[in-house]
């Protein structure tokens, strides 16, 4: 009888919003014709910024200082979720880790599969970071490839060679340097511009690599910070489970 | 709104369902990845491409794999608990 009500409830409130959404719909404006404000941040980022990507442009230009805030919560969730799974780990050696798990039981093809994915999957990260202020991308998007082209080398079976490629320290110096890197940019606006986050760098010619001023240089910092934070959260993860597997 | 509109928004409709009818946690994170990718998929068609590579990156890679990693330790800790 409860659940019934309940549920009756929940359905009432979701054809409310559903409602509510597709009266919303109808008052977008259509594809492709940018009006207002809208309009206005699109000129400005290609003609005054020189940034061809108008999305990057917002994210690390026009509202710089949210992202420096998005980048901070990202960094002490990864420092925080790094805490809370090491305090349940015993006082193994890397080697012991590399060994708790039998290393066949990976399938062969997917050992070749990973092994043949890294690669190409780590340029794509590289590519999609530096290319942030020309085409759709960025930062935090080639951040998680590169951090995803890591854990392949785990799902291709290679947990002894995973601590070589990425040595617990060297995630954390990256995740830290990032972060780092971000502020100092921004200290950098206050002091050659007059405002923190101010864009004071030469903008160049749009469409070259070099160019925007501080938005590629920011989305590089976004992209070792971000490559960092997910890769150390998801090998304390990975710790974790091939410590239980052993005990 | 063209038909790539239509079935896109129709798909996430089926994968958002299928995600919260599923009941098996597990099942429920492969579910989970693949309406990501719909849902990545809806965005590419709505012209809005750097949402749509946050979201492929984000829902097929991080999600699945985190959510994938606390099952196995909550289970192998199941496992052990019994064992005692």
């Amino acid at each position: 009888m409860r659940v019934r009500r309940r549920s009756a409830i929940a359905l009432l409130a979701l054809a409310a919003l559903a409602a509510a959404v597709a009266w919303a719909a109808t008052e977008l404006t259509p594809f492709g014709t940018p009006s207002g404000p809208a309009d206005a941040v699109v000129r400005t980022l290609v003609h005054e910024r020189h940034a061809a990507n108008t999305v990057n442009g917002v994210t690390y230009d026009l509202r710089g200082l949210d992202t420096l805030g998005e980048e901070l919560i990202l960094f002490v969730a990864a420092l925080g979720s790094a805490v809370l799974l090491r305090h349940g780990r015993g006082e193994r050696d890397a080697g012991e880790r590399a060994e708790a798990r039998p290393s066949g039981r990976t399938a062969d093809a997917l050992r070749a599969a990973g092994a043949a994915l890294v690669g190409p999957l780590v340029v794509l990260g590289v590519y999609v970071v530096v290319h942030g202020h020309l085409s759709p991308g960025g930062g935090f998007q080639g951040g998680v490839i590169l951090a995803a082209g890591l854990l392949l080398v785990y799902a291709a079976g290679q947990v002894a060679m995973l601590e070589r490629v990425e040595p617990r320290a060297l995630v954390e110096v990256a995740e830290a340097s990032g972060a780092l890197a971000f502020a100092l940019v921004a200290i950098g606006g206050l002091v050659f511009a007059g405002a923190a986050l101010a864009n004071f760098l030469p903008f160049g010619t749009t469409g070259n690599l070099l160019s925007a001023g501080t938005i590629p240089v920011l989305s590089v910092a976004v992209g070792v910070e971000v490559t960092g934070a997910v890769a150390l959260i998801l090998t304390e993860l990975l710790d974790q489970t091939l410590l239980a597997g052993s005990a | 709104m063209t038909v790539l509109h239509v079935v896109a928004l129709a798909v996430v409709a089926v994968g958002g369902t299928t995600v919260v009818l599923v009941r098996d946690p597990v099942r429920q994170a492969l579910a989970a990845s693949v309406f990501g990718l719909a849902l990545a998929l809806l965005f590419f068609a709505f012209q809005a491409p750097d949402v749509a590579i946050s979201q492929i990156v984000v829902a097929t890679v991080a999600v699945p794999v985190m959510i994938l990693l606390t099952l196995t330790k909550l289970r192998r800790d199941e496992d052990e608990e019994r064992r005692r």
